[in-house]
C-alpha cells in the first residue's frame, strides 16, 4: 500500500485553477521531490495534503485511509507531518520548549492542565535527544525569535520530525542558505527521515537530485513527468516545459 | 549536556520561596494594617487578584480579548448567592468555606456554554462575540428576576451554622482569611497551570494557531478549554464575592466591571504572571482612593489607561522587568535623576489638568455649582479668571517640560544600555 496516493486532485481559488486533475503516488519509505517552476502549485498541493485548504474535488489517501478534507491537527496525528516554505514556529518559546510542545500530543498528554511540563521526564529527556539531533543543544534556551535564519529551519526541521511521523512534507527547507549551510541542512534531513516516507519541494537541484529517489515535476498544476532523477534529466518533455538545457546547474 | 544543566530555563517548577513569602504577606498583613477599612480593602484586592489573573488566562496567555469576562463572575456570584441561601434553609449541606467552589462550577458551565460559541473564532470576531454576550445578559438579566432579583439583586447571610472552621465570619477579619485562603490557593493553581501542557498550548496557539495544529492540537479545543478554565476562576471571584459584600445585581454582569478587568489587567501587564496582580492591587487602591476625594475618578482612570498604553503598553510588570538588568547592574542612580525630573515636570502638568477637571466637573455636574470649591486646601472661585490662568499655564509649562524631560530619560536609557551591554560582553 502506497503511503500517499492523490487522484484526481482539483484546487480553485475562485476562478483561478491551481491544481487540476493531478496524480500523485509517493511509496512507503521513499523520498520523492517535487520540483516546479515558480507558482507552479506546489506549496498549494502541500496545503491541500495536509489539510489546510479543503480540495475542490479529487481525493487523497494516506495510508489507505481517505484525509481529504480532515483538519489538520487530525492528519497529523494519522503520523504527516510537515515543514513550511516560511518559517513557521513559535518564535516566542525556546529552542527546548519548542521541541517540547511537539512531543506532548504523542506522549498523550492531550489537553492536560493537571501534568506540569517541568516533571515530565520522559518528554523531556525525549526532547533533550532531539536538540542533539539537531545539533543545538547549545541553543537549546535561546528565545527562537532571535536565532538565525537556518538556525530556525534546523529548529523546524526538528519540530517536524518530533512526533516521529510516518510521512514528512518539507517545503524548500534549504531556501535562503548558503552552500555550506545547505550541506549541512541535507545530511541532517537525510539523518532524520531515515526509514521514513519524505516529500520534499525543493529549487536547488544539487539537494534534489542528491536526496532523491524520484522526482516528479510540477507545471501550472499537473504533474507532467514522474521518475528517477536519472531519467527526469533526459526526459526531453521535462526539459522543455522547466528545466532547459541547464538542469545541472539550475538553483533559482 | 552542559548547558542544560547551568539554565534551567523556563521549564523548572518554580522556587518555593516566592510562594512562601506570598503566603507569609497574606497571614501577616491585617497584623500591620488593622484598621476595617484597610482589611476590607485586602478582601477587595484579594477577590481583584482572581479576577484579573483568570482574565490574564484569556488575554495574556490565549490572545483571546474578551470584553465579557464580568458575566462569568457575576454568575458564578448569583450562583454562589443562592447556593448561599440554599445552605442556610439547610437544603444544601455545604460549608461556607466551600462556596467559592460552588462559584467557580457556576462559572465554569456558562464558560463551557458560550466558550462553545465563540472559541472557535479569535481576534476580532471573538472580541465581538463576547460584547455580544454582555449586552445579552445586562439587558437580559432584568427579565428574570427571580434569578437575578431585579433591580436590588439577591442577597444572603455569610453568617451561618454549616462551616469547616467553625468560625462564624461576622468579623471583617475571619471573612479576610477565608478570602485569602483562597486567594493564595487560586494565584497558585493559575500559575500551575501556565505549566501544564493545556497552558503551554494557549501560549502557541495565541502566537501561531497554524503550528499549533501540526503539532497535533485542534486550536478551537485549546481556546474553548482555557475558556472554560478561566470561567471557573473568575466564578470563584464571584463566590468570593459573594462571601465578602453578601449581595450581588444584575449591574455585576455588565460592560462597566468587564471593562474594569480589562483595565486591571493591561495596566499589570499582559505579559508577565504577575502583571495582573500588580494591577489588582493598583486600581484596587486607587478606587477606593480616588472615589473619596473625586467625582472625575473615572475620568482619570481613563489618562491613566491611555498613559499606559502610549508609554509603557507592556504594563507595570514590563516595567520592572526592563529595569531588573538596569537594578543588578547597579546603575540605577544613573537614571534616578532624570526620572525625578519628568516625574516632578509631569506633576506640573497633572496639577493642571487636575484644576482644569475638578473646575469644570465642579461648574457642570456639582450641587452647588455658584459655591466655591476647595481643591488641596486652598479655595477656587470657578467664575473668576485666576484658577483657569493657573490651570492653563501649568498645562504649558507642564508638558513643554516634560516632553524635555523625557528626552533626557531616554538619553540616559540609552547611555545606560551602553554600559550594559559592554559589561556583558567583557565577560
Ligand atoms: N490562498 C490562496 N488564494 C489564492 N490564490 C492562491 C492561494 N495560494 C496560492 N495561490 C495561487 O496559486 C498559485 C500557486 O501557488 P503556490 O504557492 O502553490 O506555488 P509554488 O509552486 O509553491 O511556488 P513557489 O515556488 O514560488 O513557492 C499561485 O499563482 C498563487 O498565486
Ligand atoms: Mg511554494
Amino acid at each position: 500500500m502506497p503511503a500517499l496516493t492523490l487522484n484526481n486532485l482539483h484546487k480553485n481559488f475562485g476562478k483561478a485553477r491551481v491544481i487540476h486533475g493531478l496524480n500523485l503516488t509517493v511509496e512507503k519509505g521513499e523520498r520523492h521531490a517535487i520540483i516546479g517552476p515558480n507558482g507552479a502549485g506546489k506549496s498549494t498541493l502541500f496545503n491541500l495534503i495536509s489539510g489546510l485548504y479543503p480540495v475542490s474535488t479529487g481525493d487523497i489517501t494516506m495510508n489507505g485511509r481517505t484525509i481529504s478534507n480532515l483538519d489538520s491537527h487530525l492528519i497529523h496525528r494519522l503520523g504527516l507531518s510537515r515543514s513550511f516554505q516560511v518559517t513557521n514556529i513559535f518564535m516566542g518559546m525556546s529552542v527546548f520548549e519548542n521541541i517540547r510542545c511537539a512531543l506532548l500530543w504523542p506522549a498523550g498528554l492531550g489537553y492536560s492542565f493537571w501534568h506540569l511540563c517541568g516533571r515530565l521526564k520522559g518528554v523531556n529527556a525525549k526532547a533533550e535527544a532531539i536538540i542533539e539531533t539537531i545539533n543545538m543543544m547549545e541553543r537549546r534556551d535561546v528565545l527562537a525569535d532571535v536565532l538565525s535564519y537556518s538556525e530556525q529551519r534546523t529548529l523546524e526541521l526538528g519540530v517536524t520530525i518530533a512526533s516521529n511521523p510516518d510521512i514528512i512534507l518539507l517545503d524548500e527547507p534549504t531556501a535562503g542558505m548558503s552552500h555550506s549551510e545547505t550541506e549541512q541542512a541535507v545530511a541532517l534531513i537525510r539523518k532524520v527521515t531515515e526509514g521514513k516516507t519524505l516529500l520534499i519541494v525543493e529549487h536547488d537541484m544539487s539537494v534534489v537530485f542528491d536526496l532523491a529517489d524520484r522526482i516528479s515535476v510540477l507545471v501550472y498544476g499537473n504533474i507532467i513527468a514522474t521518475d528517477s532523477p536519472e531519467k527526469i534529466r533526459n526526459n526531453p518533455a521535462v526539459q522543455a516545459a522547466y528545466l532547459g538545457s541547464s538542469i545541472k546547474t539550475t538553483t533559482c | 549536556m552542559s548547558s542544560s544543566i547551568q539554565n534551567p530555563g523556563p521549564s523548572k517548577i518554580p522556587c518555593y520561596g516566592i510562594w512562601c513569602v506570598f503566603a507569609l504577606t497574606i497571614m501577616l498583613l491585617p497584623f500591620f494594617f488593622t484598621s476595617r477599612f484597610s482589611i476590607s480593602l485586602f478582601s477587595q484586592i484579594g477577590i481583584s487578584c482572581v479576577f484579573a489573573l483568570s482574565y490574564n488566562m484569556l488575554l495574556g496567555q490565549g490572545g483571546m480579548l474578551s470584553f465579557g469576562h464580568a458575566v462569568f463572575m457575576g454568575l458564578g456570584g448569583f450562583i454562589a448567592v443562592h447556593a448561599l441561601n440554599l445552605i442556610s434553609e439547610n437544603t444544601l449541606p455545604v460549608p461556607l468555606e466551600l462556596l467559592p467552589l460552588i462559584g467557580g462550577l457556576g462559572g465554569a458551565f456558562f464558560g463551557s456554554i458560550f466558550g462553545y460559541l465563540c472559541c472557535r473564532r479569535e481576534g476580532t470576531p471573538f472580541a465581538l462575540i463576547t460584547l455580544g454576550i454582555v449586552e445579552l445578559f445586562a439587558s437580559g438579566a432584568l427579565m428574570f428576576p427571580s434569578f437575578f432579583g431585579g433591580e436590588e439583586g439577591v442577597s444572603g447571610n455569610r453568617m451561618i451554622k454549616n462551616t469547616l472552621t467553625g468560625f462564624d465570619f461576622g468579623s471583617e477579619i475571619e471573612v479576610y482569611f477565608l478570602i485569602g485562603s483562597w486567594t493564595f490557593l487560586c494565584v497558585l493553581c493559575m500559575y500551575l497551570q501556565t505549566q501544564t501542557p493545556l497552558g503551554r498550548l494557549a501560549n502557541a496557539v495565541r502566537d501561531n494557531p497554524i503550528r499549533a495544529s501540526f503539532i497535533g492540537y485542534n486550536p478551537s479545543h485549546v481556546r474553548f478549554l482555557q475558556f472554560v478554565l478561566s470561567g471557573f476562576f473568575a466564578g470563584t471571584a464571584g463566590g468570593l464575592f459573594i462571601i465578602r459584600y453578601e449581595i450581588i445585581a444584575y449591574d455585576a454582569l455588565g460592560l462597566v466591571p468587564s471593562g474594569n478587568v480589562l483595565f486591571m489587567t493591561y495596566i499589570g501587564g499582559v505579559g508577565h504572571f504577575m502583571g495582573p496582580i500588580l494591577g489588582a492591587i493598583l486600581i484596587s487602591i486607587l478606587q477606593l482612593v480616588l472615589i473619596h476625594y473625586t467625582e472625575a475618578w473615572q475620568l482619570y482612570f481613563g489618562l491613566l489607561f491611555m498613559a499606559m498604553v502610549l508609554w509603557a503598553p507592556g504594563g507595570l510588570s514590563w516595567l520592572l522587568i526592563v529595569h531588573q538588568p538596569v537594578w543588578k547592574a547597579g546603575l540605577m542612580s544613573k537614571l534616578l535623576p532624570s526620572y525625578l525630573q519628568a516625574l516632578a515636570t509631569g506633576l506640573i502638568f497633572f496639577l493642571g489638568l487636575i484644576i482644569f477637571i475638578e473646575i469644570n466637573y465642579h461648574l457642570s455636574l456639582s450641587i452647588e455649582p455658584g459655591a466655591p470649591l476647595e481643591l488641596f486646601g486652598l479655595v477656587m472661585d470657578g467664575h473668576s479668571v485666576v484658577p483657569w490662568s493657573t490651570a492653563i499655564s501649568c498645562l504649558i509649562l507642564g508638558l513643554w517640560l516634560f516632553r524635555h524631560s523625557v528626552k533626557m530619560v531616554a538619553a540616559q536609557w540609552d547611555a545606560v544600555m551602553v554600559i550594559i551591554t559592554k559589561k556583558t560582553l567583557e565577560r
